[in-house]
């Protein structure tokens, strides 16, 4: 096989992984964007929904066409809970309380997440089939195939809505100026629980995807990290950022992972997030805060 | 009921303990330290080491974080530098305890100021994950750099020997590091009496009128993360001497963000409220044993239960204390103190 | 006087500002703005909103970089400095928004002032050992008596920040200014929003600075009665140049002050109380017109 060949299958697989770190980096903007709100346990909703789907397909037997939307609904209820009962109390509290308020909801979900299903990792009952798929000669597994799909549909579909729906549009003007937008008789409080349903059902929805390639455990929330380096680097409020940041970041994990060694692969990205941070300490595509004297 | 009490110096009204009463309780509680490895069985001795351990380091993240605002998800990273600065020189140069743990400190706040830098850019949030990225490039470096750190075998530490005894048993230990414990909590509370203090609190709360009275952030910022991070340091040189095994996987990131959640609990920008959040948060886990340990008879996989239940209390403090007592420990004390000083007359 | 914290040259300076120009982008904030604010003197600069006084401040204390022009002070060009720098020099400056450090003492927030006179070195702090802590006590001592006193808030020193009322953080704000034992001192806006009692009360507070601190003072103020009660001197901006200047009455009577702000306000209000106001209040005759010939 030649090199550029395996290359080029590196880079497939890249650009794969690099789509659901998008799709969870989206979770993040979307939640950053509505309420300021920094979610560190966004990895733990995406280990959640893998959980989640797990127990729907494999503990009540669901096929994998009911199970798939329980899960997401089921991220979606946690989101709406976690807003109501934790975020909205911090209203007004300091970025920083409030970004260790979600440090301590995903240590919680971790363990009740042990203590129901045990730490052992598990692998999701199949529903994607095994089949390869080929583009030229290069082989790209099926379910990298999938993902892709799906993370890219998802992602366009959002596009959309962010656009033209007015759901959407009312979470675009609260991101812009909150008492703005709640005298324009948006309902705030409304969009706040909106964005986090939605995020936390986007995450559990990645979770879904990324536990069919790689099997569960409460350690995945890990892949949270690598999405956080996204949305630093892509820049924190902006889904542009989210989507290049998510493709650039999956391919150089790829591309690091392959040719220097598994071990490379995050120190490669944190490392590539602190040159991020110390030139454009705002991101790529994020709005600098300015303070005013 | 407390009647305002009359100091006829500004040295008197700028004392650490300001009134009779708080001298009182110190020295009891000096006595009670000074005599309690003595009543203490193994165990407890082992936790108390451990919550000196900690103490140290927690106070030190309180200087960076509860008082100059930066926070840092990487005080332990900074003190698995310190200890392995420990280890290595324990093995490779044969040099005396005291030294090494100072030569830790001082590796850790010089590692610490590199961390730093990108403080001079970014501010809050970004800085906290600025943090995490150096944790996890240090921990790459403690895998990697076989020749100091022996990869993921990691150091086995001899027994440190201080003033001609072999450190063995948690009592000599608690001998030792109780008093660099307390020494560094004294240096802290210090330090907030000083100019250098008040400029850590002025960028805290306003860095940019901070700088039109001549306070230099570059330097105040840089010097925040060399102290917290040499507090850390010796903190880690004391684990090396504790667990005598040090391994990449000895300072887990979740070990960070216990220290960060220590002083959430026991109240940021306080001294007590750090050291009353690393006891409590040390504290906890072991209690929580002893209640699952209460309920095996009733419960036959109770044992099963203990790791993640642990997990989950420890996600439920954090969110339950900025929820409800923002300002930790340290202010349920304070409250307590003015309930008693008012007493009878309020409620 | 507490010698050991002494640093530098004392005594009040001549700040001059000369063909200072400024802007954002496209946007002309100043454009070749001069003048001088004298030693021991008070000096205003007032100009409808937007007349690009605030910038001149943030670029006297060194927050805005100006593209052309030079701050002088004492003699010395200090454009290009930070403001630490500056603030060593003997620079201190008051916020339009209070910009006190509301988690704070009174007391503190004071001592924060002098930091830059200090020299207690991070060893000795974490020691509090000889030096540093008298350092501490003669800063103590000496905040007591010259600024504690002085402004009258002795009762709240140890109060934290956020508690106090606006006019009281005014004042604190202003105490912590002459902790920085300034040769300069630079107002923003000190009576914004207080009621006619707190602005009385801050206006004798800036003449009892002038006369015992014998400081030069700047100040950016809208109140036209307080400006012209205790002002030895007015410039007047607008939309970033400098249109008159001169003495109280000399500005009042000038059309093109005048002018400048009957764009931008009801005319016959503010002739009103441009006139009203200095009719009621005349404390500002005679130093002024001791101070004449210097201005001119």
């Amino acid at each position: 096989m030649s090199d550029l060949l395996f290359f080029f299958e590196v880079t497939l697989a890249g650009l794969g992984s690099g789509a659901l770190l998008s799709l969870t980096a989206l979770a993040f903007v979307l939640i950053y964007k509505a309420t300021r709100v920094i979610n560190l346990a966004v990895g733990e909703m995406l280990m959640l929904g893998g959980y989640l789907f797990f127990a729907f397909a494999a503990g009540f037997g669901l096929p994998a066409w009911a199970a798939i939307p329980l899960a997401i609904a089921g991220g979606g209820l946690v989101g709406a809970v976690v807003e109501r009962g934790l975020i909205r109390p911090m209203l007004g509290e300091s970025p920083i309380a409030v970004f260790m308020v979600t440090i301590g909801l995903g240590s919680i979900l971790v363990g009740l997440v042990e203590l129901i299903w045990g730490t052992d990792p598990r692998a999701l009952p199949a529903f994607m089939g095994n089949t390869p798929i080929f583009i030229g000669e290069a082989y790209v597994s099926r379910k990298i195939a999938i993902a892709f799909a799906v993370a890219a549909v998802v992602i366009a579909v959002f596009l959309v809505l962010f656009r033209y729906w007015r759901g959407g549009v009312a979470l675009r003007a609260t991101a812009t100026d909150q008492a703005a937008a709640y005298s324009c008789g948006i309902n705030v409080p409304g969009v706040f629980s909106l964005a986090w349903v939605i995020g936390c059902g986007t995450a559990a929805g990645a979770g879904v995807l990324l536990g069919s390639i790689g099997g569960i455990s409460p350690a995945m929330g890990v892949f949270g990290l690598s999405a956080l380096v996204v949305v630093i680097v892509g820049g924190l409020d902006s889904v542009a950022g989210a989507l290049v940041g998510g493709l650039v970041i999956g391919l150089i994990e790829a591309w690091a992972g392959t040719y220097l060694g598994g071990e490379f692969k995050l120190v490669t990205t944190f490392g590539l997030l602190l040159v991020a941070l110390m030139i454009r300490p705002y991101g790529l595509f994020g709005t600098t805060e300015i303070e005013r004297l | 009921m407390k009647i305002g009490t009359a100091k006829h110096s500004y040295q008197a009204d700028e004392a650490l303990l300001t009134t009779r009463p708080q001298r009182l309780w110190m020295g009891l509680f000096a006595l009670g330290l000074c005599i309690a490895p003595f009543m203490l069985d193994n165990y407890w001795l082992y936790l108390a080491c451990l919550v000196a351990i900690n103490v140290a380091s927690a106070t030190g993240l309180n200087i960076l974080t509860g008082y100059t605002g930066l926070v840092s998800l990487g005080q332990a990273a900074f003190m698995a530098v310190g200890a392995y600065t420990v280890g290595w020189m324990q093995l490779r140069l044969g040099t005396p305890f005291l030294l090494n743990i100072v030569a830790g400190g001082i590796v850790a706040a010089a590692v610490g100021l590199l961390v730093g830098l990108p403080s001079l850019r970014v501010k809050g949030l970004y800085l906290a994950i600025a943090t995490i990225a150096a944790s996890i490039i240090l921990h790459f470096v403690f895998v990697n750099w076989q020749s100091v750190t022996n990869g993921n075998s990691g150091l086995t530490l001899t027994p440190a020997t201080f003033l001609g005894t072999p450190l063995t048993d948690y009592k000599q230990l608690y001998f030792v590091f109780v008093p660099i414990t307390a020494l560094m909590v004294l240096g802290a509370a210090n330090l907030f009496r000083t100019r250098v203090g008040r400029a850590f609190i002025a960028i805290r709360d306003r860095d940019i009128s901070a700088e039109v009275l001549g306070i230099s952030l570059l330097r105040y910022k840089l010097t925040s993360f060399a102290i917290s991070s040499f507090y850390a340091g010796v903190a880690g040189g004391m684990w090396a001497y504790f667990f005598r095994v040090v391994t990449p996987e000895s300072f887990p990131f979740v070990y960070s963000i216990f220290f960060l959640a220590a002083i959430i609990v026991g109240g940021m920008g306080t001294i007590l409220g750090a050291i009353l959040g690393a006891v409590f948060m040390t504290l906890v886990p072991e209690l929580l044993r002893f209640g699952i340990d209460w309920l095996t008879p009733v419960l036959p996989n109770a044992a099963a239960m203990l790791s993640p239940v642990r997990t989950i209390v420890f996600g439920l403090l954090i969110v339950g204390f900025l929820i409800f007592e923002p300002k930790g420990l340290a202010e349920i004390v304070q409250r307590t103190r003015r309930y008693f000083h008012l007493w009878p007359f309020k409620k | 006087m507490t010698g050991a914290l002494d640093s530098g040259a004392t005594g009040a300076a001549r700040l001059e500002v000369e063909d200072l120009s400024l802007s954002f982008g496209g946007l002309k904030a100043l454009r070749g703005v001069s003048f001088s604010a004298e030693p021991g003197s008070i000096t205003a600069l007032i100009g409808p909103n937007g007349a690009g006084k605030t910038s001149m401040f943030n670029c006297i204390s060194g927050f805005y970089k100006p593209q052309k022009g030079s701050v002088r002070f004492d003699g010395r060009d200090v454009t290009r400095m930070h403001p630490p720098e500056r603030a060593a020099l003997g620079f201190a400056r008051t916020f339009q928004n209070i910009a006190l450090f509301r988690g704070m003492t009174v007391l503190d927030n004071i001592k924060l002032g002098r930091h830059a006179h200090m020299k207690t070195g991070l060893l000795q702090a974490l020691a509090y050992w000889g030096p540093a802590q008298r350092e501490e006590m003669e800063l103590r001592a000496e905040v007591e008596r010259r600024i504690i006193d002085f402004l009258e808030i002795d009762h709240i020193r140890n109060m934290p920040v956020a508690a106090l009322s606006y006019g009281l953080q005014k004042r604190v704000e202003l105490a912590r200014a002459l902790a920085m034992r300034p040769r300069i001192l630079l107002l923003d806006e000190p009576v914004a929003g207080m009621n006619r009692e707190e602005t009385e009360d801050m206006a004798r507070f800036i003449l009892d600075v002038k006369e015992e601190w014998g400081t030069t003072i700047l100040m950016v103020e809208h109140d036209m009665g307080m400006v012209m009660d205790i002002s030895d001197h007015v410039v007047v901006l607008n939309f970033g140049e400098v249109i008159a200047r001169g003495l109280p009455h000399e500005v009042q009577a000038d059309p093109h002050v005048t002018e400048a702000y009957l764009g931008s306000g009801d005319p016959a209000a503010l002739m009103a109380r441009l006139k009203g106001e200095t009719g009621t209040t005349g404390n500002s005759g005679a130093p002024t017109d001791d101070r004449r010939e210097d201005v001119a």
